[in-house]
C-alpha cells in the first residue's frame, strides 16, 4: 500500500462517488422537462407538482456533484502533475468546452429552480431545456477526455515531449462517439430505472397515489427507450475497443490466447498464471461472432502482450460481466414493460412489476459503476494508452494515505445524509397531491420552500 | 502575446470568482457571526442572497483551473505538487461548504439541525478562502523553486510563511467586507437588517487596512519579488485608486449610499487583484515559472482564446439574465 496505491484509490473513489452525482445531474432535468412539457400539455397539475418534486430533489444533487467534480478538476494535478504537464496542452480543450457548459448549465438551473414563479411557464420549461441539454454537453466534453486517454491521438511525440499538437483531433479521437454515446444513454438509464423503482415503491405502499403513477410513467418511458439503445451502443462500443484496444477487450473477456473461434467466456475467475478462467459458462464460438459476426474471426489475447501491460485481468472481467448481466436485466424489464403496455395501453399496474422494478432500481447504477471500471481499469497500465504509465504520472507528494482516507470520510458522510434528505423529500405524500387542485402556478411566491416541509 | 492574453482572461476569470464567490463565502461567514435578536433573520437573508447564485458563481474557480491547466500545463502541475497541501485543505472546504449549504435548506426546520449545518457552512466558508489566499500569497513568495521538470523545495516552501498567512486573513476580511456590502442592497426594505449588514462592512473595512499594511511589510522578507512589483512605477496611481475606493466605499457606506457602496467595493476588490497580478507578471509561480516558460503550444492557446471568445458571447449575457433576475433593483 505505498503512495501510488493511495493516489489510484483517490482518483478512482472521487470518480466513483461524483459520477452518480453527474449522471442523476444531468438525467433528471430531462425527467423534469418530460414532466413540465406534459403540464403545459395537458394542464394536470399532477405533472407540475411533480417537475418540481423532483427539481428540488435534484437541487441537492446537483450541488453535490458541482463541488465533487470541482475537487476532480483539482485532483487531476494535485495526484497526477506529470500527466496534466504532458495532457494539458492537448486535452485542455474539452475541459475548457465542458467548462462553458457547465457554466450555462449553472445559470439556468438557478433560473429553473428559482424562478417558477418569475417567468412564464414557457420560459421557464424551455430554462430546463437549457439545462437538460447542457448537462448532456457537460458529460459529452468531459468523456472526450477520458477518450483521449484510451485513443491518445493529435499530436507526435519529439524527445518524449509532446508536439505538433491539434487539439480538434485530440478531442475528436477515435474512442470519443462511442465512448460519449454509451455513458449518456447509460445516465438516462440508471437514473430513469432509479427514479421508476422508487416510485414503483411507494406505489405499492399506495396504489391510489396518482402522483407516484405519473411519476413511475414518465421514468418508464425514459427507461424503456433508453436501455435498448444502451445494448445496441455497447455491443458495437465493444467492436470499436476490440479495433482500438486490443490488450482491453481481452481482459474485458478474459480471453488468453490468440486464435479463431474463440468461445465468449461468461463468469468465472481468470487465472493469469495459467491463462485459464476456472468455473466460466462458455459459449463457443461467441467471442469470435461478436466480434466479427463470423465464427472464424481472430480476436488477439492478452498473450500477445508483456505480462507488464495487463490491466488487472479478473476485475476487468468481472466488472464487464456485472455490467452487461445489469444491462440485459434491464432490458428484460423493459420488453415485459413494453409487452404489457401493448396489452393494456396503461402503467404500471402489476403488483410484480413494481416488485420487479424496485428491485431493478439500483442496476442502472451498477451497471454505470461497473462499465466505468471497465473503461478505466482496463486502460492501466497506462494513463495515456500507449504513451504514459499511470506510475509515471503520479505525484511525488508523499503520505497520499491521509487525503485519501479524508475525503473517503467526507464523501460516505455525505453518500449518507444526501440518502436521509432524500427520503425526507418524498416518503410523504401529501393529501392534495391524490385530487387535483385548481391554479398551481398562482400557489404564492415560496412554492418551493413549502415542498421542504413535508 | 498568446499567453498574455490567455493571463488576462484567468486573472478575470479570478476577479469574477472573488466578486461573485468570494462574496459567498463573506455571506457565510457572517451567517456564522450571527448576533443579536436578529441574527435568524440575518442568516434567511443571507440564504435567499446566494441560493440562487452560487453554483454559477462557484464556476469561476473551475474556469480558472481549467483554462490554467490547458494554457498552462508546466505551472498547473508545479503550483499542485508544491501546494498540494493547502489546495486539498481547500477542497475539503469547497465540499462541506457547498454541501452544508444545501443540505440545510432541505434539512428539518428544526433549531437545533438548522444550527448544526449553519455552523458546518459557517466555519467552512472561514477555512476556504483563507486557503485560496494562502495560495496566492504562496505563489508570489518566490521560496518555490523549480529544477528541471521537478519542484526543489518540497510540500511546504512559501505557505508557511507570515505573508503567506496574512494573504490569508486578508482574503477572509476581503470577502466579509463585500458580502456585507452586498447585503445591504439584498435586504433593502428591511431597514433594521439593512443598517446591521452596513456596520459589517464598515467594521470589516477597517479590519481590511491594518491586514494591507501587514501584507505589505511582511512581503518585504517572505516574498520580495512582490514586494519590487509593489515599489514598481504604476504601483502609486494602482494603490491611489484601491485607497480612493476605500475610502469611497467606507463614505457610502457611512451616508448609506449603498448602490454606490456596491461598486466602490467592486472596485476594490477589482484594483487589489489587479495589483497582485501585475506584481505577480510574468511569473506564475515566482521566480522559476513564467508565462512563457509554461505555456502550452501556440496552436492550443488560439484555439482556446477562439473558444472563450464564442463562449463568452453565449455566456456573458445569460449570466447578466441571471443577476438581472435574482439581483436587479426593482425586485423587492
Amino acid at each position: 500500500m505505498n503512495d501510488f496505491f493511495f493516489a489510484r484509490s483517490q482518483m478512482g473513489m472521487s470518480l466513483a462517488f461524483h459520477i452518480i452525482f453527474a449522471v442523476i445531474g444531468m438525467a433528471m432535468p430531462l425527467l423534469m422537462v418530460i414532466a413540465e412539457g406534459c403540464y403545459l400539455w395537458t394542464k394536470n397539475p399532477i405533472y407540475l407538482e411533480l417537475s418540481k418534486r423532483w427539481a428540488a430533489g435534484t437541487t441537492i444533487l446537483f450541488a453535490v456533484g458541482a463541488v465533487s467534480g470541482t475537487v476532480l478538476s483539482f485532483e487531476l494535478g494535485l495526484l497526477w502533475p506529470k500527466f496534466m504537464e504532458y495532457a494539458g496542452g492537448i486535452i485542455g480543450m474539452p475541459f475548457s468546452l465542458e467548462g462553458f457548459a457547465f457554466f450555462t448549465e449553472a445559470i439556468f438551473l438557478g433560473i429553473y429552480l428559482y424562478g417558477w414563479n418569475r417567468v412564464s411557464p414557457v420560459v421557464h420549461w424551455l430554462a430546463g431545456i437549457v439545462v437538460a441539454v447542457s448537462g448532456v454537453l457537460s458529460a459529452v466534453f468531459v468523456v472526450f477526455a477520458n477518450a483521449w486517454m484510451n485513443t491518445p491521438v493529435g499530436f507526435d511525440v519529439v524527445n518524449g515531449q509532446p508536439t505538433n499538437i491539434q487539439p480538434i483531433t485530440a478531442m475528436l479521437s477515435p474512442a470519443s462517439l462511442h465512448e460519449t454515446i454509451h455513458m449518456v444513454l447509460a445516465a438516462y438509464a440508471a437514473t430513469a430505472f432509479l427514479v421508476a423503482g422508487i416510485h414503483a415503491f411507494f406505489l405499492l405502499r399506495n396504489p391510489r397515489s396518482v402522483f407516484h403513477r405519473a411519476s413511475c410513467s414518465v421514468a418508464l418511458v425514459v427507461a424503456c427507450i433508453s436501455i435498448p439503445l444502451q445494448m445496441v451502443s455497447g455491443d458495437s462500443a465493444a467492436r470499436e475497443v476490440a479495433r482500438l484496444q486490443p490488450a482491453k477487450l481481452a481482459a474485458m473477456e478474459a480471453h488468453y490466447q490468440t486464435g479463431t473461434g474463440v468461445p465468449l467466456v461468461i463468469g468465472g475467475i481468470p487465472d493469469d498464471a495459467t491463462g485459464k478462467v476456472n468455473y466460466a459458462l462458455e459459449i463457443p464460438y461467441g467471442l469470435s461472432m461478436l466480434v466479427g459476426y463470423n465464427p472464424e474471426t481472430k480476436v488477439v489475447g492478452l498473450g500477445d502482450y508483456p505480462r507488464d501491460q495487463w490491466p488487472n485481468v479478473p476485475l476487468v472481467h468481472l466488472s464487464f460481466d456485472v455490467m452487461v448481466g445489469a444491462g440485459s436485466a434491464m432490458l428484460a424489464v423493459a420488453a415485459w414493460i413494453a409487452w404489457l403496455w401493448w396489452r393494456t395501453r396503461r402503467l404500471p399496474d402489476n403488483k410484480w412489476l413494481l416488485r420487479t422494478l424496485v428491485c431493478c432500481a439500483p442496476l442502472g447504477f451498477i451497471a454505470l459503476e461497473t462499465g466505468w471500471f471497465v473503461t478505466e481499469l482496463g486502460r492501466q497500465p497506462w494513463i495515456i494508452y500507449g504513451f504514459m504509465r499511470t506510475s509515471a504520472a503520479v505525484t511525488p507528494m508523499p503520505g497520499l494515505a491521509v487525503p485519501f482516507t479524508a475525503f473517503t470520510t467526507v464523501y460516505l458522510l455525505l453518500a449518507v445524509i444526501v440518502i436521509f434528505l432524500l427520503r425526507r423529500q418524498f416518503v410523504e405524500t401529501r393529501p392534495h397531491l391524490l385530487t387535483p387542485k385548481p391554479s398551481p402556478w398562482a400557489a404564492g411566491p415560496k412554492t418551493e420552500r413549502t415542498n421542504q416541509g413535508v | 502575446m498568446l499567453e498574455t492574453l490567455v493571463a488576462v482572461v484567468i486573472l478575470t476569470s479570478l476577479i469574477l470568482y472573488a466578486l461573485a464567490g468570494g462574496a459567498d463565502y463573506g455571506g457565510g461567514m457572517w451567517d456564522l457571526l450571527a448576533s443579536g435578536g436578529r441574527s435568524q433573520r440575518q442568516r434567511h437573508a443571507i440564504v435567499e442572497a446566494i441560493a440562487p447564485v452560487w453554483e454559477a458563481n462557484h464556476v469561476w474557480l473551475v474556469l480558472v483551473i481549467v483554462l490554467l491547466f490547458t494554457a498552462f500545463p508546466r505551472g498547473f502541475s508545479t503550483i499542485m505538487v508544491a501546494l498540494h497541501i493547502p489546495i486539498t485543505a481547500m477542497l475539503l472546504g469547497i465540499v462541506l461548504r457547498g454541501s452544508a449549504f444545501v443540505f440545510r435548506k432541505y434539512d428539518s426546520t428544526q433549531d437545533a439541525v438548522q444550527r448544526r449545518w449553519s455552523t458546518m457552512f459557517g466555519v467552512a466558508s472561514f477555512f476556504t478562502p483563507f486557503f485560496q489566499g494562502l495560495t496566492l500569497g504562496a505563489l508570489a513568495s518566490g521560496a518555490i523553486r523549480v529544477a528541471g521538470d521537478h519542484v526543489i523545495t518540497g510540500f511546504f516552501a512559501g505557505w508557511l510563511t507570515p505573508f503567506a498567512l496574512t494573504c490569508g486573513l486578508f482574503a477572509l476580511a476581503l470577502f466579509a467586507f463585500l458580502a456585507a456590502t452586498y447585503m445591504t442592497i439584498d435586504t433593502q426594505g428591511e431597514p433594521d437588517l439593512q443598517n446591521d449588514f452596513r456596520l459589517r462592512a464598515i467594521w470589516a473595512e477597517i479590519a481590511l487596512v491594518p491586514l494591507a499594511i501587514i501584507v505589505f511589510i511582511t512581503s518585504k522578507f517572505d516574498a520580495p519579488s512582490m514586494y519590487q512589483g509593489l515599489t514598481n512605477w504604476w504601483a502609486p496611481v494602482l494603490l491611489g485608486w484601491t485607497a480612493v475606493s476605500v475610502i469611497a466605499a467606507t463614505l457610502a457606506l457611512w451616508s448609506r449610499r449603498f448602490y454606490f457602496a456596491r461598486i466602490a467595493a467592486i472596485a476594490q476588490v477589482t484594483f487589489i487583484l489587479l495589483g497582485w497580478g501585475l506584481a505577480q507578471y510574468p511569473h506564475l509561480v515566482s521566480p522559476d515559472v513564467t508565462l512563457q516558460n509554461a505555456a502550452a503550444p501556440e496552436s492550443t492557446l488560439k484555439l482556446l482564446l477562439l473558444a472563450l471568445g464564442a463562449g463568452a458571447v453565449f455566456l456573458l449575457p445569460s449570466l447578466l439574465y441571471l443577476f438581472q433576475f435574482f439581483k436587479g433593483q426593482e425586485q423587492r
